[in-house]
């Protein structure tokens, strides 16, 4: 289903996903049944409900016990705008009374994993719990819908939402992969918090156990939804917190891939290893790094001191260098380089920062500084001690301001350390900063870049920019939607430059060859059902 | 004999008091909040109603005596709670470990003492001698190579000569099976980890034998045992090597317990999930409760290591336990 407003963007997407993958050769092969697939995780389960949790820790172990009401099309996971029914069935509504109302139609013959049958109560009563949570109960993905107005059955086997306004982002929120379809028995008898230590779901595999730090053991549901699938027998998702383990476990067999990416010295060092028995699939990556000036010290309060620290940045350059050895590669405005609503290069050429006369533009951030009366600066520069990217990118980023005479001190900090400055007590005077997203939802992606946002950091309140957002967000062609989106992103990183985008990600998962099936996505939460997965041995 | 028991028992009290309370309070001055790390650590919009709700759910929102009374009568009752991170009881979590720190510990001591007590004898017996020099080498080696960096280069070696031998690499099993289960998958993956934090631990106990022996070797009575015509062999297993063992045995005991949570960065390059890797875990995630309860395992295993070593220490001299 190609979402309305977005329709041009598949045959755009299609082209973009960077891959010498053999996926495609895996299409025309024929699928063998059975085998575990072992795969490793670098990082650590904190409940099992996906309504509250917001890590990949929790997306690749704990995924494929659940469906959802539509997703990503797996077998076009690069593809920003093609979803299709998991738990619907006849197509994903394309939108009534104006595209304010979503008619879900929804699958009979689907059981959860204890029995129950599936109905529209559970559908309803599970983006309830999302949409619109009792008092008390956490609910990490409340925000995304907020131009829901009402969810509510319709018959046994049909939901409706009903919209408070048209939004191109309603659809690509529901396709969310952590919106695990619970059943009303469970949350009505069990409660609310049940889902944090036990698993219920309707996915292709079943819960066999988990062993906390070690690993998470499924096996095949064989009434599953979907006829045929899953093709495997089971998986492990086993935890490896470090990279080099990870990948030492690839190369000696003990996993077969891991699901969130490589930096490239590693994909290198795999190919050398085993040539033909890897395969690697690579992408762009809904994921991207910024500095974040804290407006509420000087002198980042004044808009010319952030335009210096952007101007300083070669961003061409560093795609160049950086890519070479940090998951880093694509350079970008506010919104996912291969959606239909990113600027385009001449577009991006016209930003502060963005231009490719890297000595002209250095010569206006000195001048810019100087005019501030911010020569010389000097700043601490809070970063997080996570090897890749940050620390990559955060050396690079002291080396670029080096050249326009900025002095920054790196601190690397832990990650509780490193969000106690950013967020809750704002001790930084600039800090990297992150934006990381599952489907492809530009329209609420860039929320980031709100002052009143409550994942933005920089403590600044910008009317203008929460004006034109709101006209964003009300939107209703696509055409519309990129001249306002172009307005939003020439405010928010060109004029104001409230947040200074550095590169955006770049995915390289290197895998066993002979794990067929499975398609890169630009985030690694997408495509993590694993019912089309099968081991070609 | 008992009443040396029962004073050393006695002071384990104060300790574990101690450690309570300077745990519960150094953990609280730490910047940052599980909440905030579980719920924003993916970049996620959080508003501060989700952060209020989760430090309820956890606890943390009543006065800090209260929690620190919560903790420490948890401790003494055996209650330890939920892991803050996780939800799960701790003492599942810990459980869990538990069995495959012991081992890797016990079979790491086991290589430790198969290899300095020979190598720390016969280096004091033939001392400046080639084998002293060799002994002293290989031992010093052991002191300066961190076992992580081993492990490191155990790993990649079984990889390479693998490939080299068999055309098909091969490394350690990844996750830990119980020994009744699968004895050979389980030795396959702790054997490394235990020769590799082995080495390191036989190093310093070889030196300390050596050292230990030679100033036993000078005492008047092996001099005395040599003039009545007593053999070497017979003066050095009977005479020498018991006398020369406190502080070998102070060593072992030593490393023994730190072995049972210290073993960080081992654990880590060999995927083991021990005690170590939990608290690296559970320090990164401020999952408090289960930092504290296992601040609180690791000083008990301290405390009953140093017992056990005192008890031998009374057993080995008996001037001891008559002081």
């Amino acid at each position: 289903m190609k979402f309305p407003s977005l329709k041009f963007a598949v045959p755009l997407a299609a082209g973009l996903a960077l891959s010498f993958t053999m996926a495609d050769t895996a299409q025309a092969q024929k699928i063998k049944r059975g085998g575990i697939l072992n795969f490793v995780v670098g990082s650590k389960i904190p409940s099992y409900d996906g309504h509250i949790e917001g890590t990949f820790g929790m997306i690749h172990p704990i995924r494929p016990f659940y469906s959802t009401l539509i997703r990503v099309n797996p077998d076009n996971p690069q593809s920003p705008t093609d979803f299709i029914c998991d738990l619907c069935e006849g197509g994903v509504p394309k939108g009534d009374d104006g595209f304010t109302k979503y008619v879900f139609k929804i699958r009979k013959n689907v059981k959860f994993h204890d029995g129950t049958p599936l109905t529209a109560d559970d559908i309803t009563a599970t983006y309830k719990k999302i949409i619109f949570p009792p008092e008390g109960i956490a609910s990490a993905r409340k925000a995304f819908f907020k131009m829901v107005d009402s969810v509510e059955s319709t018959g046994k086997y049909e939901v409706t939402f009903k919209l408070k306004f048209p939004s191109g982002s309603f659809i690509p929120s529901v396709a969310m992969p952590f919106n695990f379809v619970y059943s009303k028995k469970d949350l009505d008898e069990k409660g609310y918090t049940w889902h944090k230590t036990n698993i219920n779901g309707t996915g292709a595999f079943r819960f066999v156990q988990h062993q906390p730090g070690s690993f998470v053991e499924g096996k095949r549901y064989e009434n599953y939804h979907i006829k045929g699938k899953p093709y495997l027998d089971g998986f492990k998702a086993i935890s490896a917190p470090k990279m080099a383990l990870r990948l030492q476990a690839i190369r000696g067999d003990r996993a077969a891939i891991e699901f969130r990416g490589f930096p490239p010295k590693a994909r290198d060092d795999l190919v050398k290893a085993l040539g033909d028995k890897i395969t690697v699939q690579e992408s762009d990556w809904n994921c991207a790094l910024y500095v974040t000036p804290n407006q509420r010290r000087k002198p980042f309060d004044d808009a010319r001191v952030r335009k210096a620290l952007s101007l300083a940045l070669d961003r061409w350059g560093g795609s160049k260098y950086l890519s070479k050895i940090a998951i880093v590669k694509t350079v970008g405005g506010v919104v996912f380089p291969n959606h239909p609503l990113a600027a385009t290069r001449e577009e991006l050429l016209k930003l502060t920062g963005y231009g490719t006369d890297v000595a002209a533009n250095r010569k206006e951030a000195k001048r810019l500084l100087k005019e501030a009366g911010a020569e010389n600066l000097k700043m601490v520069f809070n970063n997080r001690g996570v090897d890749q990217p940050y620390k990559v990118v955060g050396t690079w980023l002291i080396d670029q301001w080096k050249q326009i005479g900025v002095e920054a001190e790196q601190q690397v900090n832990p990650s509780p350390v490193f969000y106690a400055k950013l967020r809750k007590k704002s001790d930084f005077d600039v800090s990297i900063d992150f934006n990381c997203q599952s489907v492809v939802n530009p329209i609420a992606d860039v929320t980031k870049f709100l002052g009143s946002a409550g994942n933005n950091y920089g403590g600044y309140k910008d009317e203008v920019l929460e004006k034109i957002y709101d006209r964003l967000l009300r939107a209703g062609t696509e055409k519309e939607q990129r001249v306002i989106m172009r307005e939003f992103e020439t405010r928010a990183i060109s004029d104001q430059v409230h947040m200074i985008p550095t590169l955006w990600w770049y995915k390289i998962n290197p895998h066993r060859s002979y794990v067929k099936g499975w398609k890169i996505a630009p985030s690694h939460y997408l495509n993590q059902a694993l019912d089309q997965v099968w081991l070609d041995k | 004999m008992w009443q040396y028991i029962l004073k050393r028992l006695f002071l384990m009290i104060p300790t574990l008091l101690g450690a309570a309370i300077l745990i519960f309070f150094l953990l609280r001055l730490i910047p940052g909040d599980v909440c905030e790390i579980k719920l924003a650590g993916a970049g996620l919009y959080v508003d501060q109603e989700q952060i209020d709700i989760c430090r309820k759910d956890l606890g943390l929102d009543k006065p800090m005596l209260v929690q620190f009374w919560n903790f420490f009568f948890g401790f003494l009752t055996f209650d330890l709670g939920k892991s803050m991170w996780t939800g799960k009881e701790i003492t599942f979590e810990l459980g869990l470990r538990f069995e495959l720190s012991l081992q890797v510990a016990i079979m790491a001591t086991l290589t430790a003492i198969l290899i300095a007590i020979p190598l720390g004898t016969i280096s004091a017996v033939k001392q400046n001698t080639w084998i002293d020099y060799f002994v002293r080498a290989f031992s010093i080696a052991g002191i300066a190579i961190p076992s992580f960096w081993l492990g490191i280069m155990i790993i990649l070696g079984l990889l390479i000569s693998t490939q080299a031998l068999f055309g098909t690499p091969w490394m350690p099993p990844i996750e830990y099976v119980p020994i009744w289960e699968d004895p050979l998958a389980n030795l396959s993956q702790l054997i490394w980890p235990a020769v590799a934090t082995g080495y390191r631990y036989s190093a310093v106990a070889t030196r300390m034998t050596r050292s230990a022996l030679l100033e036993v070797l000078r005492e008047d009575y092996i001099r005395t045992a040599r003039a009545k015509g007593l053999m070497e062999k017979l003066i050095i297993n009977r005479h020498a090597l018991k006398n020369s063992m406190l502080p070998v045995v102070t060593v072992i005991g030593i490393e023994f317990a730190f072995l049972m949570g210290g073993l960080v960065v081992t654990e880590q390059v060999f995927n083991l999930n021990g005690l170590g890797k939990l608290f690296v875990e559970s320090v990164l995630n401020q999952d408090f409760a289960l930092t504290q309860a296992l601040v609180m395992v690791v000083v008990s295993v301290f405390i009953f290591t140093n017992f056990v070593v005192d008890i031998l220490y009374a057993w080995l001299d008996p001037r001891i336990r008559y002081a």
